[in-house]
């Protein structure tokens, strides 16, 4: 058969490849296991090339992450479903477990009340203290960050990625870099936002680093992940700054994260490096909040910062009536006051002038006063010799 | 009169398709963030299993490109560096193709060495790259944490052999 023979004409098969057989590699024999191994080879190369070019952006994403984001909306929906009867048995288990140890954990959960009341007593008193103070020195807070509740559908425990899924995405307001805590403390960052889906990074993957602080020294470190259940502490300032049992807390430095997010409490690895036991161990990290906390570039208003200068008082309304009786009158009251001490000034000038033959040694002149009144008490009755003239703050009701 | 024997192709859908499903299936399944009796599920490499038996069971052009897949599916699925189970499982694939008159007619103890050989070699690949792009070597532990439960699939991987090696009958 030739390649211009009928189509039809094979009864095997009437499309060309047979009519490529049948051409000049008709005796062309190549071992099916050269093929496998050709793709093989090719798949190697490709692979080699995708780990290659894989790399993290600025923000914390991948140069895949559209990639990275099509799986997730994918497997995402997709997890729930087949996830849903390993979840009923999850339930199942902890009804069992609730069951045989309900009268254990209700004593320690007595226990437990009865230890945190004076301290819950303790908080309120030094919550309300701290609100004086922060008043009183006019200290800029931190303002309250909005959270967004999500549950994690998702779980990659290996030791190259410790990451989850979680069900919110943009659509909630979720972006790259949110950190994300549960019911104990800090869980990690999200690292890939889909409409529905996004993707947060623990803190115990290899490739998690986190600013952190000793709660008794205010010691900076950096909380290193490495795939276990407890990641390191590495770069801790200062000798002696960690002890075992000091709890760690998110320090906040480089903005990323806010501060004081509990995080966990120090302990000697066996290795002999300080690692953390992490709060969000204590349980279950199923339902999970993700701050919506960019970065402190969230705590500036870009309009005020863009406004020209000075733009308030131009659109300061006008003063009704009685403001402008109260200014007017406010305005007389400081000129009289001027011209009191003026005049005050012009006598005290004169005698120093003209001094008597009795003095030896007339005292130099005092230069006219240009400080401002010190504040008094308001109970404290000013001296004549020294303050003939009342200020405009201290004149009595009816002096003009 | 011979009975008439019914004739039973073993296609690519029954030792490819459908225990590449499987196998992502599986991952999914064992990825839910749920504790029994407080202890999380593991996480072994399905498709370790696949990458030693495939080519112990037929050469192919479909099952190194179906497994190129999985594990490029690894890696978004576990957000892992793009390539990296990809490269380890083709790995597998290559080497135990290229041994496979080796191991023709081995079975039992023989067989799981070479698995276990080649499950530890996709792993020492797959840290050393990790430990490379992070600048962080990852915990030893946690490597045998996963390690162990992908050693535990073998009967799998050793039932496919029993099942599908030479069960095609055009290939006689």
């Amino acid at each position: 058969m030739t390649a211009g023979a009928p189509a039809d004409s094979n009864p095997l098969c009437g499309r060309s490849p047979v009519a490529f057989r049948d051409g000049p590699f008709e005796n062309l024999k190549v071992p099916l296991a050269w093929t496998a191994a050709v793709v093989a080879v090719v798949a190697m190369a490709g692979a080699a090339l995708l780990l290659v070019s894989d790399r993290t952006t600025p923000d914390g994403g991948s140069s895949y992450g559209a990639a990275r984001g099509a799986a997730a909306s994918v497997t995402g929906p997709v997890s729930g479903v087949f996830a849903a009867p390993v979840r009923w048995v999850g339930a199942v288990t902890d009804y069992i477990g609730g069951y045989f140890f309900a009268v254990s954990e209700n004593r320690r959960l007595r226990a437990e009340v009865a230890e945190l009341e004076p301290w819950r007593d303790q908080a309120i008193a030094l919550k309300n203290v701290n609100a004086r103070y922060e008043a009183m020195l006019g200290l800029r807070t931190e303002p309250a960050v909005p959270m967004v509740t999500a549950r994690a559908i998702s779980d990659a425990r290996g030791p190259f990625n410790r990451a989850k899924l979680v069900d919110v995405g943009a659509s909630k307001g979720v972006r790259i870099g949110n950190p994300v805590i549960n019911e104990h403390g800090l869980i990690g960052r999200v690292t890939g936002v889909t409409g529905g889906v996004s993707r947060m990074v623990l803190l115990t993957d290899v490739a998690s680093r986190t600013p952190v602080l000793v709660d008794r020294t205010d010691a900076r470190a950096l909380l290193t992940g490495d795939g276990s259940d407890n990641p390191r502490l590495e770069f801790v300032r200062g000798a002696g700054s960690v002890q075992a049992g000091d709890r760690i807390l998110s320090s906040g430095d480089g903005g990323g994260l806010p501060r004081g997010i509990p995080i966990g409490v120090a302990a000697k690895g066996i290795d002999g490096s300080w690692r953390v036991k992490l709060f969000s161990d204590r349980g279950a990290i199923d339902y999970v909040r993700v701050l919506l906390f960019q970065d402190f570039g969230q705590l500036i208003d870009p309009n005020a910062l863009n406004a020209p200068p000075l733009a308030g008082l131009t659109t300061a309304p006008p003063p009704n009536a009685e403001q402008a009786g109260a200014i007017g009158d406010a305005a007389a009251r400081r000129q009289a006051a001027a011209e009191a001490q003026a005049a005050r000034a012009r006598a005290a000038a004169a005698v120093a002038a003209t001094p008597p033959a009795t003095t030896p040694a007339a005292p130099q002149a005092r230069p006219v006063q240009t400080r401002p009144a010190q504040p008094r008490p308001a109970a404290e009755a000013p001296s004549a010799a020294t303050s003939p003239q009342p200020t405009p703050a201290q004149a009595p009701e009816g002096v003009t | 009169m011979r009975r008439p024997v019914a004739v039973r192709v073993v296609g690519p859908l029954q030792w490819i398709v459908y225990p590449a499903l499987a196998a992502i299936a599986a991952t999914i399944i064992f990825a839910t963030p749920v504790q029994l009796f407080g202890l999380m599920l593991p996480e072994p490499v399905f498709p370790m299993v696949l990458a030693f038996a495939w080519p112990l069971i037929r050469p192919s052009m479909t099952a190194p490109a179906v497994l190129f897949g999985l594990g490029l599916f690894l890696d978004l699925f576990w957000n892992g560096p793009l390539g990296l189970w990809a490269l380890c499982l083709m790995g597998v694939y290559v080497v135990i193709l290229l041994s496979r008159n080796l191991l023709a007619g081995h079975e039992g103890v023989i067989r799981f060495a070479w698995y276990m050989a080649c499950t530890l070699a996709a792993f020492l690949v797959a840290y050393v790259i990790v430990a490379v792009r992070a600048g962080n070597p990852p915990a030893i532990l946690a490597l045998i944490g996963q390690i162990l439960p992908t050693l535990i699939l073998y009967p799998i991987a050793d039932w496919m052999l029993e099942r599908f090696d030479d069960g095609d009958i055009r290939f006689r």
